[in-house]
């Protein structure tokens, strides 16, 4: 069964009175364990669909389901605990609460989940370890590089054990050594813990990391491609 | 956590939060020396009026008080003394008899309030005997001595050996005049009660206007504790109910003696509560301003707190917690502040005498030792606190109206 199913997705932004279709009739439904990019121009619509396909938005029409779940059946409280136990988030920047060291960074999610604390230390242990940050637990966002960053981003989304993690131009402000070491950090929590990944993207490096790459131009889908890699 | 991220939050700009800790801090300090001093200034008032005038409680016919003619005595006073002696809550009791009178001297006249008591127990009510400028405080041995103020010596133009004469109203209506000899001559903080009070030996006085010497038209009561008063005033209604409810004696607190003094007392704790309300109104527009800067320097890190799943009912504990981190650490330091200045200036006194004559002549001291109650403190510490927090929910509100998809690509 698909984790995620969008079902004929509109979005019409009524910005300064004028219509904007940001989505014109998507169709997509993702498996578990996906290493999927959504690409496309900028304007053709990636970052609202993943805003929708995140819970951050709803459609204008069409349904979004995760798994047996309508989005759009959810008050807007239950939605955000919905994302907080079910979704989990890689931004491109301002990812990380500045006055929490990667260690609290990592834990303030299960914190909001209110699980055992015992639990949480573990599993800070455990992520903070496998993205590589162990030594560095008790720096600050300040004291890390981008790419650090990045990785106790990750850590972070992978704690509050979601369905799927969205990432939204992870890459966007890293050198090129980083976003590879990214890449291939995601690609391996993939594999390891089978967490779906859904990224929007231009970068062709996070392009040729993907299993399938859905292409959208216009608000539409204008391709679906899949790889074996 | 969000105590500590709210805690942390207020060290991120330390410029901005130090503007507002020592804004908290200075305005407490200016409310809580404003109320240390004028209620030092009129707790004094107080203190003065009963140790030097009134007493805590004073006993009259209740005929007296409306004509002031000496035939309205007191009945079987002095058994009424000895039956209030007898109270543990009593210090000192002293009969008076208190009669208008003109004094006069070689040089000049003036009217005064002429009253006749019997030293050693006047000494145990009153605190004129400490102070003294010049001479003696009346003694039984001394034949007709008079204390007066300095205020009247000067006016008269007399001091400690001079003569004294008096004129007044004896108990058959025709006017008599006795001569005093000056003895000591006193001053209080009260130069309206220096200039029209003096002091003489009851046997004397009663001699003079022909009552026996058990006369008096005047109890005056010292108690060891002031909190006491209002109970030793009930005690006493019941101790003597049957003169009372016959209207022959009148028992009153020195709140109903001196009113003013007691309004003075309550419009000044009305005035320190409404200083440290304006400080605090101003002090809650620094306040907002400081959180709205805040909080719209975040609005991507809101954004992202609300996509991760942090409710609204949390972003807005995280805000209320900082800013009231912010106005309790103000607050602290300027209470910390406070009652060192507070305490320095309760022990060694704050100088007004360069307005000194000003002062006295309102009835108060040019040293001012400053007095605040805890309860201030402990108000100043909650209404700040309170204050503080109706500040924060305005911008919190503006946090809480951001939607995640686009604070969270917000430019700040």
């Amino acid at each position: 069964m698909s984790i995620i199913k969008a079902e004929g997705i509109y979005k019409t932004y009524n910005e300064t009175h004028v219509p904007v279709n940001a989505l014109n009739g998507v169709d997509l439904q993702i498996e578990q364990g996906e290493f999927t990019a959504i690409v496309g121009p900028s304007g053709s619509g990636k970052t609202t669909l993943l805003n929708i396909i995140g819970g951050l938005d709803l459609p204008s029409k069409g349904n979004i389901f995760i798994e047996q779940t309508n989005l759009k059946d959810l008050s807007s409280k239950q939605l955000i605990d919905f994302r907080l136990h079910h979704i989990g988030f890689v931004f491109q920047a301002y990812n990380l609460i500045p006055v929490l060291t990667a260690k609290e960074n990592t834990e303030f999610i299960m914190v909001l989940q209110k699980r055992p604390k015992k639990e949480r230390e573990e599993k800070v242990k455990e992520l903070l370890e496998a993205v590589g940050i162990g030594d560095k637990a008790n720096h600050r966002p300040g004291q890390l590089s981008g790419g650090q960053q990045q990785r106790v981003a990750v850590a972070r989304a992978l704690a509050s054990q979601p369905k799927y993690i969205i990432a939204d131009e992870p890459t966007a402000n890293l050198d090129s050594k980083s976003t590879h070491e990214l890449l291939d950090l995601m690609a391996d929590m993939n594999k390891k813990y089978q967490t779906t990944f859904i990224f929007a993207t231009h970068d062709q490096r996070v392009m040729d990391k993907a299993r399938r790459i859905v292409t959208l131009d216009d608000g539409k889908i204008t391709s679906d491609e899949t790889f074996d890699r | 956590m969000l105590a500590a991220i709210a805690w942390r939050n207020l060290w991120r700009n330390k410029l901005r939060s130090s503007v507002i800790f020592a804004s908290i801090t200075i305005g407490i300090i200016g409310a809580v020396i404003t109320d240390g001093f004028m209620a030092g200034m009129t707790d004094q008032r107080a203190d003065a009026a009963i140790a030097n005038e009134v007493s805590n409680i004073q006993i009259h016919n209740p005929e007296y008080l409306l004509n002031q003619e000496i035939k309205y005595t007191i009945p079987d006073a002095e058994g009424m003394v000895t039956k209030i002696r007898g109270l543990s809550e009593v210090k000192g009791v002293s009969l008076r008899l208190k009669i208008n009178a003109m004094a006069a001297s070689a040089n000049a006249g003036a009217g005064i309030n002429l009253y006749g008591v019997q030293p050693d127990a006047e000494r145990k009510v009153s605190n004129l005997h400490n102070l003294l400028v010049s001479g003696v405080y009346l003694k039984n041995d001394q034949r007709f001595p008079a204390v007066i103020g300095q205020k009247l010596a000067k006016k008269l133009n007399i001091g400690v050996g001079d003569k004294l004469i008096v004129t007044l109203t004896d108990t058959t209506g025709t006017i008599t005049s006795g001569a005093y000899n000056v003895v000591g001559i006193y001053k209080t903080a009260n130069d309206i009660f220096d200039e029209s009070h003096v002091f003489v030996k009851r046997s004397d006085l009663s001699k003079l206007v022909g009552f026996p010497d058990t006369t008096g038209d005047e109890i005056a009561i010292l108690l060891t504790n002031n909190e006491q008063t209002q109970q030793v005033v009930d005690k006493l209604n019941k101790l003597f109910a049957p003169m009372v409810k016959q209207k022959a004696i009148l028992i009153q607190s020195w709140e109903q003696i001196q009113p003013l003094i007691k309004s003075m007392i309550d419009m000044m704790d009305y005035f320190s509560y409404l200083f440290l309300l304006i400080i605090l109104a101003a002090l809650a527009f620094a306040i907002i301003n400081t959180m709205l800067m805040s909080v719209m320097e975040r609005t991507r890190e809101f954004g992202m707190l609300m996509a991760l799943g942090m409710n609204r009912r949390k972003i807005f504990t995280m805000i209320l917690t900082e800013t009231i981190f912010l106005s309790i650490i103000g607050a602290l330091l300027g209470l910390g502040i406070s009652i060192l200045i507070v305490n320095y200036y309760a022990t060694h006194g704050f100088d007004l005498s360069s307005v000194a004559r000003g002062m006295n002549y309102l009835g108060y001291s040019a040293q001012i030792f400053f007095r605040v109650n805890s309860q201030f403190y402990i108000m100043s510490m909650v209404l700040v606190v309170i204050i503080a927090m109706l500040s924060g929910i305005s911008p919190a509100m503006k946090a809480l109206k951001l939607q995640p998809a686009t604070a969270i690509r917000e430019n700040n």
